[in-house]
């Protein structure tokens, strides 16, 4: 059964896949979609045969193929899985079609962009500040123009959102403000500026190649391609696809991710040539594989430098405290779909690096700069949560959350110990589900509305209780409520970090007790009580489109809750092997009882 | 008394032995040269309508003609000429290279679809702008046809360039290849003023700069006792009490020649020239310009000084760093496109001297490869900036790119591919070229240089990728540029360019197994 090279044809579907949509041309819209859906299930099929297929007692990696690519440097193309990779390209597979189906009318419109409320609330808008010399752009540079320069930084939203409400909500043509409201079509508007659909999901099948790819690469250097490619559709997605309104912060938020990526890109490509040089002076070719380099003895000092080179690259993907800056402007200016990916999916690639890469390579320096990543773990831990408790932007939020999540990622790769890493992984693929759906139905929120401001909403359960309902559950599960997946991670990267270190598994608990207040602290303000806003009246609860959208992430959130056992046995296996190649066993059980996370609301 | 004197003209003749020549050898520089001679009295004897086709089809033969001569010579490894012309794979890898950067810039040149009349180059370039006829002149369908035998002639210079073994050659060789060009950068069409003052900067840097040259060659005599590079490679190994010539001798042709790549602090006249140059000469000096100077560099400085190689390294990695960080640095206040990547083109000149900066065989190795890659980006760069035009030329300016993403989307994503590739970033040509260098530094104990061209990288990014920003997402303008579609010949050479950054950044194997052959070969000496 493992002949079949799944891995390969995981890469390859969504990659021709990509070639094909983004040389559709532009009036083709809805076939790009049905192509792009169509595509990302097979991938989705092909990754759980996969899964199928994969047997978690057998060391070393499956489904592995290699392939002489660059001779000159050693490099090949080669792929394999582990349980850790693997469950995290099913991840990768899951949400992809989530994700196409969610953004399905997202990037639509005849205005440049528009999405049925940036008009209206342009339209009226611009009515009443006559078009300067932006006017002859059309009605679509008016809007982006406006927008900007009449909202500041995070209120550009919430101003012109206003009068858009009630048309998106109540589909039909005539928009609310009568006359003006009526986009004037200036010459070639529509042909000009239009953002292109194909385009879009063609950059959604990159990036799954580019996910795909990265967590399949064996060989370090191929790694690192995948790694850097990935984030030109990513940069893309944030820059062309973010909110119409805000052409200033979403250019910005694009640059911003791209730069700080490509740094720390570039400090690890340093690290991954001298790597290379490494193995040149042990072997007698210099190798980037995987397996060959984790063999060599690197001396202390080099594996230091080594390490630090992947580690920061990794710490600003994932991201850990000091570099994250990046996450909450991209979170929040990245289309809805897109978004899901970026946390759900692209910053596992820091994470997964950290236990893939830095630790099995460099355990010295692993051991060494343990305690320094525990202590930016645990800081992320409070400083996400307390500056998410903070937001009013609720995109900057779940954004923030993620980065109290991610430090607990860290805590449980670096204690240690099989328990916290088995943890750690699951963590992964959980926050992946939870914070995506997090996103998503935030995404539909603000969809409806035109803002991301908490406050423009209030009492909403009693509108769309429907979605109301999904939101808590996104909530319960991203604040890992007992039931839902979240919980199980947590309390396994608790309980194992907790027999190495106990101090700092109390620590952490307690930061447990943040995520609650700021879920539903969120969830409080948004849903309950009265409705603050009469123009919310008018808000619909979710699509047939949106159900299905929500549906599966919902059914694997409360199923991964109640049974995360074929998880964790695919996971498990490869966790204890890369912690026992290392030298890392875990101690003695002493009384995992007392780890018992308390505080859960 | 006839007789006599014939004997007395023997006698002085049999005192210089006339060297003998291998001429099947030169084939290459031959069949380059001679074209260049044929456009000449083409240009002198053919009608005007005839000239404007004859000569690119005349340029483009002669550099395929010598291309197929390079390929037939590959394997030869001699010094002919009594000294004066090395024959070696090194040598070899750069003509050729040198050729197919020609082949494309030539037809770039023959580029006629582009301006309302006969494509970049002036119609007539002794009319002073602003004079009466200088408007004809813009419209006028006459071309000053002489551009291409001039190019021909500067590709001669810098094919003997790289192949000179023998220092006074390499400076006649360089005269060759600079002197040609002074007078095209003088030739654009448009903007007649900014040209002509492209023309007369680079005339008067880079006299400065030969005569910097010459007198190093000087004190290369005076020290050693021979301009040939093995010759001075030998006495460079003995000890004397003369060394402080010798070290004047490298700094002073190292002046020469980091002038000609364009590394700081040297670097002043390449944003001027750059700008002011017809585009399609901007291309070919980017690219062949670079090739040929960074051909004599390596040979100078692995063959005649490499003896002395822990003495200019610390130079050298000092002029790197500078030419990086003012490269990348400076880069980033630009408006104006081409001066962007006049910049550009400076911190690339910085990264390929950190390949040089490591003193071995991976860093020649790596130093042509990159050499390829960067002339076949930058080349297709700037075709597709000549395609972006007002009605007065090029939109140059970066405001005027605003939006294009949206308006000519193939357009703009094959130049946000090349630009992705001159950032370095994975699958394209610029990064393997980056990686081939780097790691042929690292090698060779340069780990620090190697992390500053990482930080310039990141900073270069930044500018490359603001363009992209810029064309992306911003609203495009009411009165934009308009994107011209018809021209086939920049549309071919743009798609050629852009093809290699793919391909060589995808499959760079074959590309780098003859790199490796011919470094492994190495200089003849």
């Amino acid at each position: 059964m493992n002949t079949v090279p799944w891995l390969t044809i995981m890469l390859l579907v969504p990659a021709v896949g990509a070639v094909v949509v983004g040389f559709l041309p532009r009036r083709r819209a809805t076939l790009a979609k049905q192509l792009t859906l169509a595509i990302t299930l097979v991938v989705l099929v092909l990754a759980v045969l996969a899964t199928v297929a994969y047997e978690p007692k057998r060391a070393g990696f499956q489904f592995a193929q290699h392939h002489s690519w660059i001779s000159t440097f050693g490099i090949s193309y080669s792929v394999g899985a582990d349980g850790i990779s693997l469950v995290l390209m099913l991840l990768a597979a899951v949400l992809l079609p989530v994700v196409v189906l969610s953004s399905w009318d997202e990037v639509d419109g005849p205005e440049p962009g528009g999405d049925g409320l940036a008009a209206p609330a342009g339209g009226g808008r611009g009515g009443a500040t006559p078009a300067g010399p932006a006017g002859g752009v059309g009605a679509g540079g008016g809007v982006a123009t406006g927008g900007v320069a009449t909202g500041g930084v995070a209120t550009g939203g919430v101003e012109g959102g206003g009068g858009g409400t009630a048309v998106l909500v109540a589909a039909p043509p005539a928009p609310p403000a009568v006359g003006l409201g009526e986009p004037v079509p200036a010459r070639g508007t529509e042909a000009r500026g239009q953002r292109s659909v194909p385009a879009f999901f063609a950059l959604l099948l990159a990036l799954e190649t580019g996910m795909i790819g990265v967590f399949a690469a064996t060989d370090v250097f191929l790694f690192y391609v995948f790694f850097e490619a990935m984030l030109i559709p990513m940069y893309f997605l944030i820059g062309s696809y973010g909110p119409v309104k805000e052409q200033a912060q979403r250019s910005y938020a694009a640059v911003k991710f791209l730069v700080y990526s490509l740094l720390g890109g570039l400090l690890m490509l340093a690290a991954v040539i001298g790597l290379y040089v490494v193995s040149a002076q042990h072997l007698a070719h210099g190798t980037f594989d995987f397996a060959t380099l984790r063999q060599l003895e690197i001396t202390p000092g080099v594996q230091k430098l080594l390490f630090l080179g992947f580690f920061v690259a990794f710490a600003i993907k994932a991201p850990l405290f000091p570099f994250h800056t990046w996450l909450p402007d991209a979170g929040a200016q990245a289309p809805t779909g897109a978004a899901v990916l970026l946390v759900g999916v692209l910053d596992k690639v820091g994470t997964f690096g950290l236990i893939r890469y830095c630790i099995p390579l460099f355990p010295d320096a692993a051991d060494y700069f343990a305690p320094m990543v525990l202590a930016l773990a645990v800081i992320g831990i409070f400083y996400g949560a307390l500056l998410a408790i903070g937001q009013r932007d609720m995109k900057r939020l779940v954004s923030y959350t993620s980065l109290a999540h991610f430090g607990f990622i860290a805590l449980g790769t670096f204690a240690f110990t099989s328990q916290a890493g088995t943890g750690a992984v699951l963590y992964m693929v959980n926050h992946g589900l939870s914070t995506g759906l997090l996103f998503l139905v935030v995404g539909f929120l603000v969809a409806r509305r035109g803002t991301r401001d908490v406050a423009a909403y209030g009492g909403l359960a009693k509108i769309t209780p429907i979605l109301a309902g999904v939101f808590l559950i996104a909530g319960l599960s991203s604040l890992a409520l007992p039931g839902t997946n979240s919980f199980v991670s947590e309390f396994l990267v608790l309980v194992g970090t907790f027999t190495v270190n106990k101090a700092l598994a109390i620590v952490a608990t307690t930061g447990i007790v943040l995520a609650a207040i700021y879920i539903l602290y969120l969830y409080q303000r948004t849903m309950t009580g009265p409705v603050t806003h009469e123009e919310n009246r008018a808000l619909l609860d979710l699509s047939v489109r949106e159900k299905i959208v929500v549906a599966p992430m919902v059914a694997l959130i409360i199923g991964l809750g109640v049974y995360p056992k074929p998880i964790i046995d695919i996971i498990r296996p490869s966790v204890t092997a890369t912690f026992a190649d290392i030298g890392k066993h875990d101690p003695a059980p002493t009384h995992p009882a007392a780890a018992q996370p308390g505080g859960h609301s | 008394m006839i007789v006599a004197d014939n004997h007395l003209l023997l006698a002085e003749t049999q005192k210089i032995t006339p060297p003998s020549i291998e001429y099947s050898s030169l084939s290459p520089l031959l069949i380059v040269f001679a074209v260049a001679l044929v456009g000449v009295l083409v240009d002198a004897f053919a009608t005007r309508s005839t000239r404007r086709v004859i000569q690119p089809i005349l340029a483009g033969a002669g550099f395929v003609g010598a291309l197929v001569a390079v390929a037939v010579l590959h394997g030869r490894h001699a010094v002919l000429a009594s000294g004066a012309v090395a024959i070696d794979a090194p040598t070899l890898f750069m003509q050729g290279t040198i050729l197919v950067f020609a082949l494309l810039s030539v037809l770039l040149v023959a580029e006629r679809r582009l301006d309302s009349s006969g494509g970049a180059i002036v119609a007539s370039a002794a009319v002073t702008p602003g004079s009466k006829g200088s408007t004809a002149a813009r419209t006028s369908e006459d071309v000053q046809t002489e551009a291409y035998p001039l190019m021909v002639f500067s590709v001669t210079g810098m094919m003997l360039f790289v192949a000179s073994n023998n220092l006074l050659v390499m400076f006649v060789a360089l005269e060759i290849l600079s002197l040609p060009l002074y007078l095209l950068a003088g030739l654009a069409r448009r903007r007649r003023l900014l040209s002509q003052e492209a023309a007369m900067k680079y005339f008067l840097l880079g006299a400065f700069s030969s005569a910097f040259f010459i007198y190093g060659v000087a004190f290369a005599y005076g020290f050693a006792g021979s301009v040939e590079m093995g010759k001075v490679a030998d006495a460079v190994g003995t000890t004397g009490k003369n060394d402080i010539y010798l070290y004047l001798a490298v700094a002073l042709i190292g002046v020469g020649l980091f002038f000609k790549i364009g590394a700081a602090p040297f670097h002043s006249w390449t944003p001027d020239v750059y700008q002011g140059s017809p585009t399609p000469v901007t291309a070919f000096m980017a690219a062949g310009t670079k090739v040929a100077a960074f051909g004599a560099l390596l040979r100078v400085f692995y063959v005649a000084f490499g003896g002395l190689r822990w003495d200019w390294r610390p130079v050298l990695w000092g002029v790197a760093i500078l030419t990086m960080v003012v490269g990348a640095v400076l880069a980033l206040t630009q408006r104006d496109i081409k001066r962007m990547l006049a910049y550009s083109a400076i911190a690339h000149a910085g990264f390929l001297l950190v390949g040089v900066a490591a003193s071995n065989t991976d860093g020649l190795r790596g130093s042509m490869f990159y050499l390829v890659t960067y002339g076949f980006t930058t080349i297709a760069a700037f075709a597709v900036i000549s395609l972006v035009r007002t009605g007065d030329g090029e939109a140059s300016d970066l405001s005027q790119w605003r939006g294009l993403g949206r308006t000519s989307p193939l357009l703009a994503g094959t130049f946000s591919f090349l630009l992705l590739a001159l950032a370095g970033i994975p699958l394209t040509s610029g990064f393997t070229g980056k990686f081939a260098v780097f790691q042929a530094a690292i090698e060779g104990d340069a780990t620090p240089l190697v992390i500053v061209a990482l930080v310039c990288s990141a900073i270069a990014a930044f500018f490359y990728v603001r363009v992209i920003v810029l064309m992306f997402f911003s609203e495009p303008l009411t009165e934009g540029p308009v994107v011209v579609t018809r021209p086939t010949l920049t549309f071919a050479t743009a798609g050629i360019g852009a093809a290699a950054t793919l391909v060589l950044g995808v499959a760079p194997q074959p590309l780098l197994d003859l790199a490796n052959t011919a470094a492994s070969s190495g200089f003849v000496r």
